[in-house]
């Protein structure tokens, strides 16, 4: 006798917990095998490109915080980069250690955010307790060089906006001694915990040819095994002079990706207190007067620093003809911005590289197979942040 | 850098001769415009080539230039690991063309086509699932066309009398505006019109 078995369609989200923001996931399920996961994604889709195109280049900044929130100044970083290199300024040494400290900050927010929300799909509740604390610390540091906890709008083009604090510096180098420690709490919750092994080890296993395939970067690249990292390969800013490691995996299963972000984030401390123990002095944005604006002092005695004020908060700058392509290391991948240029005040189009749409975009043929369980599993392990997924 | 991407141009231009229609490196950037209907063949050889190995697709971005009569352009954006370099292939097309697939090649072309499709309307041959990916459920239009309004036309807001979201047509308090920085000491635009056509005059 043919026993008639009918699947079951299963609508996960727009609203879960485990979706980590707005996934609408349609599930097909055979008792409580996934067959088929089809990703709906928009939810929040915000236009990011299409608002871009209408403002200036330093109006356009800000809407790249908002892609990817928990680790915003590594999206800045791309834009300041794509206009830099179309523009053909140099940035001063300082602002470029203050911008590696920032983003190797993000980097930790990131990881922070990914590592304890993936122990919380599977289980423990306990990480993301401790680990939030420490976010906050981070954000506090983001507070004191930018004015806001998150959506920072400190990078520009040929630099950074404004001077850090003289303490700031003390107190991340403080926190950089101290985080090591918390590092160890958690991975003593984690690691060599059963529970969460037994829900991470070879779950959403990825072959270095699929990883390949299916245009991952980032963690998800290393985790199979591809030692790939654009701070190395490519490297941008001062990366070339620091002395740092990327941890690489071997099985490409969820577990290994938690191993990769647990390491990177002790690399990122060991390049923060690098960056702030060679941080040199001198000038934190370019002084070309026609790209970067005029401090306060001299706008009150010279003429030509008023124009110059005038005209670039209404105008803007010109940004040569031209297009260009560039990527950072962001925390979550290959964050990349596609620029073109038609000689005026706003970039004619900016296409955004988000690594996470092409992670999100496996989530079928990572999930085929496993049980319905596993799905929050992969998806944590995925790092998946819809704000630059629908950007 | 710029030696590696001379070494991969000169390979390119060597082995795909006809189908290559320019090529250039700027800010050191290498950047190949092939026609639309090569399009498979090339990338299936960047991909397969000994020497180029371009393993990974990046990215493809649609532009619009309304005023062209290809209005379309295509930018597809390659990396490959081996060599560390990167190559960004251009195809131009008119409105009423479509384009090949690479979802055969690269799966992971599948959202990214998907995403063009839902923004430029550009249609893409042999795609097994082209819906739209970013927009709302049973949008019209295609947001990214120079053409299409940044206020768009429907606004939503839920009613609390029919108990659900209702779409409404965009009612704003103050139209959109866009300002014209175009700096008087330059000279207006009509100015510059003039000052062109007597820059072309004495050329001729």
């Amino acid at each position: 006798m043919v026993k008639k078995t009918k699947s079951l369609n299963l609508n996960f989200g727009p609203q879960h917990p485990a979706a980590h923001g707005v996934l609408r996931l349609i599930l097909e399920l055979d008792g409580e095998v996934v067959e088929k996961a089809d990703p709906h994604i928009g939810l929040l889709h915000r236009g990011t490109e299409k608002l871009i195109e209408q403002k200036t280049y330093t109006q356009a900044l800000p809407y790249f915080d908002r892609l990817d929130y928990v680790a915003p100044m590594n999206q800045e970083h791309a834009f300041a980069l794509a206009a830099e290199k179309l523009l053909n300024i140099e940035v001063p040494i300082r602002a470029k250690y203050i911008r590696v400290i920032f983003c190797e900050i993000g980097r930790i927010l990131s990881h922070i955010l990914n590592v304890t929300t993936q122990a919380l799909d599977v289980g423990a509740l306990t990480p993301s307790l401790w680990g939030f604390e420490e976010r906050e610390t981070l954000m506090t540091f983001y507070e004191r060089a930018s004015g806001s906890r998150l959506h920072a709008n400190y990078f520009r083009t040929g630099g950074v906006h404004q001077d850090i604090p003289l303490k700031l510096v003390e107190d991340i180098e403080k926190f950089c001694r101290s985080f090591p420690k918390i590092i160890d709490d958690l991975e003593g919750l984690l690691t060599d915990n059963r529970i969460f092994k037994q829900r991470n080890v070879e779950i959403g296993i990825v072959s270095k040819q699929e990883a390949l395939d299916h245009s991952f970067s980032g963690v998800m690249l290393r985790g199979s095994g591809i030692p790939w990292d654009l701070r190395r390969s490519q490297p941008y800013e001062i990366y070339k002079d620091l002395d740092f490691k990327i941890p690489v995996g071997k099985n490409g299963d969820c577990y290994d990706r938690y191993l990769c972000r647990i390491e990177e984030m002790r690399e990122s401390v060991k390049i923060i207190l690098q960056c702030i123990e060679r941080l040199p002095k001198g000038p934190i944005k370019s002084i070309d007067g026609k790209i970067s604006p005029p401090n306060r002092d001299d706008l009150k005695q010279s003429m030509e620093a008023l124009i110059h004020h005038f005209k670039l908060f209404t105008e803007g700058y010109r940004v040569p003809k031209g297009d260009v392509y560039t990527a950072v290391e962001a925390p979550k991948g290959e964050f990349g911005v596609y620029l073109i240029s038609d000689g005026s005040n706003k970039p004619y189009r900016c296409k955004i590289r988000a690594p996470g749409f092409s992670h999100l975009q496996a989530m079928d043929y990572l999930i085929r197979g496993h049980m319905l369980a596993d799905v929050p599993a992969v998806l944590g392990s995925l790092d998946i942040v819809f704000g630059e997924v629908d950007r | 850098m710029t030696e590696n991407l001379k070494k991969i141009e000169k390979i390119i231009n060597s082995e795909l001769a006809s189908k290559i229609q320019n090529s250039f490196i700027i800010n050191e950037e290498l950047s190949v415009e092939i026609d639309v209907n090569d399009l498979i063949e090339v990338v299936q050889f960047l991909k397969s080539n000994d020497k180029c190995k371009f393993r990974q697709l990046i990215d493809i971005a649609g532009v619009d230039y309304p005023e062209k009569d290809e209005r379309f352009q295509l930018v597809y954006l390659f990396l490959s690991h081996e060599n560390n370099i990167r190559i960004k292939i251009f195809i131009k097309f008119q409105p009423t063309q479509s384009i090949n697939s690479l979802t055969k090649i690269f799966p992971s072309a599948n959202w990214m086509e998907r995403e063009v499709f839902d923004m430029y309307g550009i249609k893409f041959k042999n795609h097994p699932d082209l819906r739209r990916i970013l927009t709302d459920y049973g949008f019209k239009g295609h947001p990214l066309r120079k053409d299409f309004p940044l206020t768009g036309f429907n606004e939503v807001r839920y009613s609390e009398k029919e108990k659900k979201v209702v779409y409404e047509p965009v009612k704003l308090e103050q139209n959109y505006r866009n300002f014209d920085f175009e700096s008087p000491w330059e000279g207006s635009n009509y100015i510059k019109e003039i000052k062109n056509l007597e820059k072309d005059g004495k050329k001729n």
